[in-house]
This record gives structure tokens, C-alpha cells and sequence, in this order.
């Protein structure tokens, strides 16, 4: 029994993480309707700065430096390549996410170069420590991760209902020249909304790279692919949907890994491809994923 | 191998005619540099040159799905895994490697060459269904799950693939002539004829046929019936135009597409290994047609030529690229790493300066040589690919 509650409280921690990621991907595409292919070198700037930063200004510091850097990273992508893009469109959008290729080979390179074949760590102050209850065994990491996933999604989901900017973008993401039209001043609302982006993808590399994971090396960069999965599961407009399609990842990678040795004929590192299998089968079934938007033409 | 900027798209046959005279004379010219350089540049170039045609052969079945149909695929380097592999599986004789049982049907391996593409094609139909109901960003997305798949695949069917070591790749026999390096290779004009020469003259021959057929395909009946998918589904619907399965034979004829470069690149490898057919692979054959130019054949040799090109040679000449560190020395990008930045950053540029990629640049000199620019230098006159020509002949 408890072999089955640690599964599933490890599968909500990394589900919460994947959430966090994915709600960036379905932020930056209901803004400028790009998939950000940018989105792995961005975690791993994030967790760079904190890995580099933790032992001058100490652990929260180095959080918010983190942060503020990928957000400001985020940011000055879209206004300096996606912003000047727009003006030609040339290929529509799929020209617009495949330019993010090219940012995400550019930023990749050099973090990885800066990294090299260490593992850095973040200096997080939970360390190894577990909090027992009954049978159950779980990181004091996992706990922290769902905690703050938790506040940072409440958080946006607040702003996105409430404040100007959250109904701005709303806006734009309804119906683009509308907006403009009633004054909705579209640069700054997808250049705020890459940066929120960047900012949760920042906290979500502190929380991959926490006890149980060593620390950031040159390959974190690949759970933002993971979560891609996520946010096309719950429809890649839907913010409900990044948070249920996340869950889902996270508790089915938790559950692979949990369980596979149940299950030899699948084979090891199946867990790295269970989210796509995932995928495959929702979209089957529903080709505008969970809580997507149906298209629907009048002809 | 230039070509007028988007044949499918200007059908007005009074355009062309007026450069098609230095047009041929280039292909010729291009032609003839080709078939005689075998002669004179060293294995090398010869690796580099095979690997850009099999990239080449690859990049004009996505150009067909993704450019001329409008369908973002991702997942163009498990079809190239599914060529080669079937290819390996099917010519090998069994045999033990490293104490792994490998198995093989052993055919003739031209035979087993073709059934490796028709396999490939096979794939890409199994596919069809999902690829037909999705769009855009989806599509993408799913065809990415295409390539983790497959690669979990690749390293998990031991018996068939290899596994992590991959497998030898049993060389191609056609009439008689075996395409590998032999102790005493014929000498053609002084210069011994090994396997990279012999493969050269193939892969030429296999890339100029599929150019042909793409080009036929993209500038007949289903070429623009396609353009009409992308440009709008249910007008193409009203107009007619089977949605569905013309979407479903994009999506096949291109995995054939990409079968056949599997089946090339395996040949020049003489290895396969599951690593190569990852995520990376899959990126770069987007990048090829998106700097080449959406849409053609032209555009998909030019990128690819382009792509799978520049790394090697910045690498072989790092040492020339200013800020370029020793390997290991930390104080710099060594040279490897500066090809990939310099990679990114012309792959960023061409996106963001160029609209119609690099065949794009062509077309628009082409075009200042014939007419003054109607609105002023700075080239803003160039209407984006996904116009109707319509839009591009009314002043701005």
C-alpha cells in the first residue's frame, strides 16, 4: 500500500513540475501562437543561474536572480526575433516556432559549454530530509515542489482572471486585431506573457534538479520535452488543460517507474517515452487534446 | 540547381521563359562540377557530398508535407530510422555480433533497398490517420512522440536493430557492381574507384530522380491541390479536393521520401546506430526546408546542402574562426561548438532576413535584375510564400 502512495505523492510532485512547464508552453502559444522550441534552454538558464549564484547571495537570492534572468531571457526572445519576424510572416507560424530552434541551439550551447560534465548543485536548503507519514516516505523536495507550483499556478491563474494584463491577454488570445483595435497593446502583452514563461520555467528547473536528481547538468534541459506532451494532452490553448495534462505525465512516468519491473517485455527507460504513448492515445481520441478548443468552420 | 522561386505557385508560364536560358546553362554547369569531382576532391568532401544528397533526398519529401501540404511533421527522422534499419534487417545474412543473436532475411540487396522504402511509405500510411486529424502545432507535437518512440524502439529490438552498437550495413550490389571499398579498386583515369566514388555517382542518380518526381508531383494536379490543403482546408473541400486523402498520400509519399535517404545514408554510414535518429535529426530536417525555402525542390536541396554542409566544414576549419579556443582549454567555444553557435545563428537569421529562405534570396535578385523594385530598395516587395502570386502583382 504505501509502495502505491508514494507513487502517486512522487508522481503529483513531478506532475506539479511538468505542470509548470507546460502551463509555460500554453502561455507563450495562446499569446504569439508559437510552440516554444525555446522552451528546454530556457530551464536550463534558469537553473544554471541559481547553480552558479546560491553560494555568493545565498539560496533565495539566487532563486529570484534566477527567475528575473530567464524571464528577462524569455522576453528579450520575443522582442528581439519573434517581434521582427511577425512583420514578414514568412510560412505563417510554423515559421515562427521553428525560429525557436535556432534560439534554443544558440542558448543551449553555450549553458552547455558553461556546464560542461559537471553536475552543479542549487543549494537548496531541503537537502536530503524526508517527512515520514505512517508508512509513507516522502522528500521534503516533493512536498516544496507541489507547494510552490501550487502558489506560482494559483498565482497566475489570479492574475490571468483579474488583472488588466490577464484580461489583455485574454483578449488577444480570443481574437488578435479585435483586441489591438479596442487597445490592447499586443507587444507588450506577449512580451509579458514569454516572460511569465520563462519565469516558471526557472522554478520548475530548481525542482528537477533537487534531491532525489544529483543537480543540473547539461541534460535537465530535457524535461521541458517531457512536458511538451502535457500541454498538447490538455489542449495546447488551455491553461486547464497544461495543469491536468501535467498531472497526468507526472503520475504516469511515476507509475512506469514504480511498476515497470512488473512489466519486463517493455523494456528499461520506458518512462521516456510513456508521456508521448500518452499523448498518441489522447489525441486519437481527441485530436484538440482534453480541454482544447474544437475548431469549428461555417461554411 | 536553381529553379524558379516557387514553380507550384506562379503557374503564369510567361514568367519563366525569360531566364530559362542561364538557368539551364547553370544546371549543366552544376552538373558537370558534380560528376567530375570524384576526380579530384578527397574522401572528405566525398562524405560530406553523400550525406548532403541523402539529406537532400530526405528534405524534399518533408518540403512536399511540410511546405507544399502544410503539415508540420517532426517526426521525419523515424522514417529515415524505418529506411535504413529495414534496409540492414533486410539484406543482413543472421549472424552473431558481440555475442547478440542478430536476425536477417538476407535478399538481394537491391531488392531488399526497395522493400526498405515500401516499408517506409507502409510506416507513414500507419500514421495517416492520426496525421489527418491534426493540425499545425499538433501535428508537430505528435510526430515528435514519432521519434521517442522509435528511438526506444531502436534501442530495445536488439535482434533486429543491434541495439546501442547498431549494425554493420551489408554493402548495396546493383548489376554486378558492389558499392564498397574493394583491395583493388579499378582505376577510372588515373584516380582509384573505391566505394565513395562508386556511391557518389549512385546518390547523384537516386537525387536526381526524386528532385524529377517531387518537382513533376508538386507542379501538377496534386501539387496544387495540396497548396490548396494548406492555404484553406474547406475551400480545397468546396473545390473539390479529397482533404483527407490527399493529406494521407502527402504524408506517405514523403516517409518514402525519407525511407530512400535512410536507405542512402545507411549505405554511406556502414554502420547504423539508434543515436543518430533522435530529436536532432529530426530539427534539422525542419531547418533544411525552412532556410532553403518552403515549398520546392530547389529549396529543400539548397537547405540541406546548406545544413548538413556547414557544420562539417566549421569544424574541419574551426581553427580560422576568430574566438575559437583549443578543445578543453574552458577559455572559449572550442571549434565544434562555435560551428553549432554560428549554426544557430545563421539558422535565426535566415528566418529573420530572408522570407522565402535562401531560394527566396535568389528569386528576389532574380527579380530586381528584371524590374526596378516598385516600392524602393530594401526588398519589401518580396511577397511571403504563402500569398496567392495575386496579392504579389498588386502594388503595395
Amino acid at each position: 500500500m504505501s509502495g502505491f502512495a508514494e507513487v502517486l505523492v512522487n508522481g503529483l510532485s513531478s506532475g506539479a513540475v511538468y505542470a509548470l512547464i507546460a502551463l509555460g508552453f500554453v502561455i507563450i502559444y495562446k499569446a504569439t501562437e508559437v510552440i516554444n522550441f525555446a522552451h528546454p534552454s530556457l530551464l536550463l538558464t534558469g537553473g544554471y543561474v541559481i547553480a552558479e549564484l546560491h553560494d555568493d547571495i545565498g539560496f533565495p537570492a539566487a532563486v529570484l536572480a534566477g527567475v528575473a534572468t530567464t524571464a528577462a531571457l524569455a522576453a528579450l526572445v520575443e522582442v528581439l526575433v519573434l517581434r521582427r519576424l511577425k512583420a514578414n510572416a514568412a510560412g505563417g507560424h510554423s515559421t515562427l516556432s521553428i525560429v525557436t530552434i535556432g534560439v534554443d541551439i544558440i542558448v543551449t550551447v553555450e549553458l552547455t559549454r558553461r556546464i560542461g560534465t559537471r553536475v552543479l548543485p542549487l543549494g537548496d536548503p531541503w537537502g536530503d530530509r524526508v517527512v515520514r507519514l505512517g508508512d509513507v516516505t516522502i522528500a521534503q523536495t516533493r512536498l516544496a515542489a507541489i507547494a510552490v507550483a501550487v502558489l506560482a499556478i494559483t498565482a497566475f491563474l489570479l492574475a490571468f482572471k483579474y488583472t488588466s494584463w490577464g484580461i489583455a491577454m485574454r483578449a488577444t488570445a480570443e481574437r488578435r486585431e479585435t483586441a489591438a483595435l479596442m487597445g490592447v497593446r499586443l507587444g507588450r502583452v506577449s512580451a509579458g506573457a514569454w516572460a511569465v514563461a520563462g519565469a516558471f520555467a526557472a522554478l520548475a528547473a530548481l525542482f528537477l534538479c533537487v534531491f532525489p536528481t544529483p543537480g543540473l547538468d547539461r541534460t535537465t534541459s530535457f524535461a521541458a520535452l517531457k512536458a511538451l506532451p502535457a500541454a498538447v494532452i490538455g489542449g495546447v490553448d488551455s491553461t486547464t488543460g497544461a495543469l491536468v495534462g501535467g498531472l497526468l505525465i507526472g503520475i504516469t512516468e511515476a507509475a512506469v517507474v514504480g511498476y515497470q519491473n512488473d512489466v519486463p517485455l517493455l523494456g528499461g527507460g520506458f518512462a521516456e517515452v510513456a508521456p508521448y504513448l500518452l499523448m498518441t492515445a489522447v489525441l486519437l481520441a481527441r485530436p484538440a487534446g482534453l480541454f482544447g478548443t474544437r475548431e469549428a468552420a461555417r461554411v | 540547381m536553381s529553379e524558379p522561386s516557387n514553380p507550384a505557385r506562379l503557374p503564369n508560364p510567361a514568367r519563366r521563359p525569360s531566364w530559362r536560358g542561364p538557368r539551364a546553362l547553370a544546371l549543366a554547369a552544376g552538373l558537370a562540377v558534380l560528376l567530375v569531382l570524384p576526380f579530384y576532391a578527397g574522401s572528405f568532401w566525398l562524405q560530406a557530398g553523400l550525406f548532403a544528397m541523402s539529406a537532400a533526398v530526405g528534405a524534399i519529401g518533408l518540403n512536399v508535407l511540410t511546405g507544399a501540404a502544410g503539415q508540420l511533421s517532426i517526426g521525419h527522422a523515424f522514417f529515415l530510422a524505418v529506411g535504413a534499419y529495414s534496409y540492414v534487417w533486410l539484406a543482413a545474412e543472421p549472424e552473431t555480433a558481440a555475442g547478440h543473436e542478430l536476425s536477417g532475411l538476407g535478399l538481394p540487396t537491391w531488392l531488399a533497398a526497395v522493400a526498405a522504402v515500401g516499408l517506409a511509405g507502409l510506416a507513414g500510411g500507419a500514421c495517416a490517420p492520426l496525421a489527418g486529424r491534426l493540425k499545425g502545432a499538433s501535428l508537430g507535437v505528435a510526430t515528435l512522440a514519432l521519434v521517442f518512440i522509435g528511438q526506444h524502439v531502436l534501442f530495445r529490438a536488439e535482434p533486429v536493430t543491434g541495439g546501442v552498437n547498431g549494425r554493420a550495413v551489408p554493402p548495396l550490389e546493383l548489376f554486378g557492381l558492389r558499392f564498397t571499398d574493394v583491395p583493388q579498386p579499378a582505376l577510372v583515369l588515373g584516380v582509384p574507384f573505391g566505394g565513395l566514388e562508386r556511391l557518389w555517382y549512385l546518390g547523384l542518380a537516386v537525387l536526381l530522380l526524386s528532385a524529377w518526381f517531387a518537382r513533376g508531383v508538386l507542379r501538377s494536379r496534386p501539387g496544387r491541390a495540396l497548396n490548396t490543403v494548406r492555404d484553406n482546408e474547406i475551400a480545397a473541400g468546396a473545390l473539390g479536393v479529397p482533404v483527407g486523402r490527399y493529406r494521407a498520400a502527402a504524408f506517405v509519399l514523403s516517409s518514402m521520401y525519407a525511407g530512400l535517404a535512410g536507405v542512402l545514408l545507411a549505405l554511406v554510414f556502414q554502420r547504423t546506430v539508434p543515436d543518430y535518429f533522435g530529436l536532432a535529426l529530426a530539427l534539422d530536417y525542419l531547418a533544411m526546408i525552412v532556410i532553403g525555402g518552403l515549398g520546392s525542390v530547389g529549396g529543400a536541396v539548397l537547405g540541406a546542402v546548406f545544413v548538413s554542409v556547414l557544420p562539417s566544414l566549421l569544424t574541419r576549419y574551426g581553427d580560422a574562426i576568430p574566438l575559437v579556443a583549443e578543445p578543453g582549454s574552458g577559455s572559449g567555444p572550442s571549434p565544434a561548438e562555435a560551428a553549432r553557435l554560428i549554426y544557430g545563428a545563421v539558422f535565426v537569421a535566415v528566418l529573420l532576413f530572408l522570407p522565402g529562405g535562401l531560394l527566396g534570396l535568389a528569386a528576389r535578385a532574380r527579380r530586381r535584375r528584371a524590374a526596378p523594385p516598385r516600392n524602393g530598395p530594401g526588398g519589401r516587395n518580396q511577397a511571403p510564400p504563402h500569398t496567392s502570386p495575386e496579392t504579389e502583382e498588386q502594388p503595395a
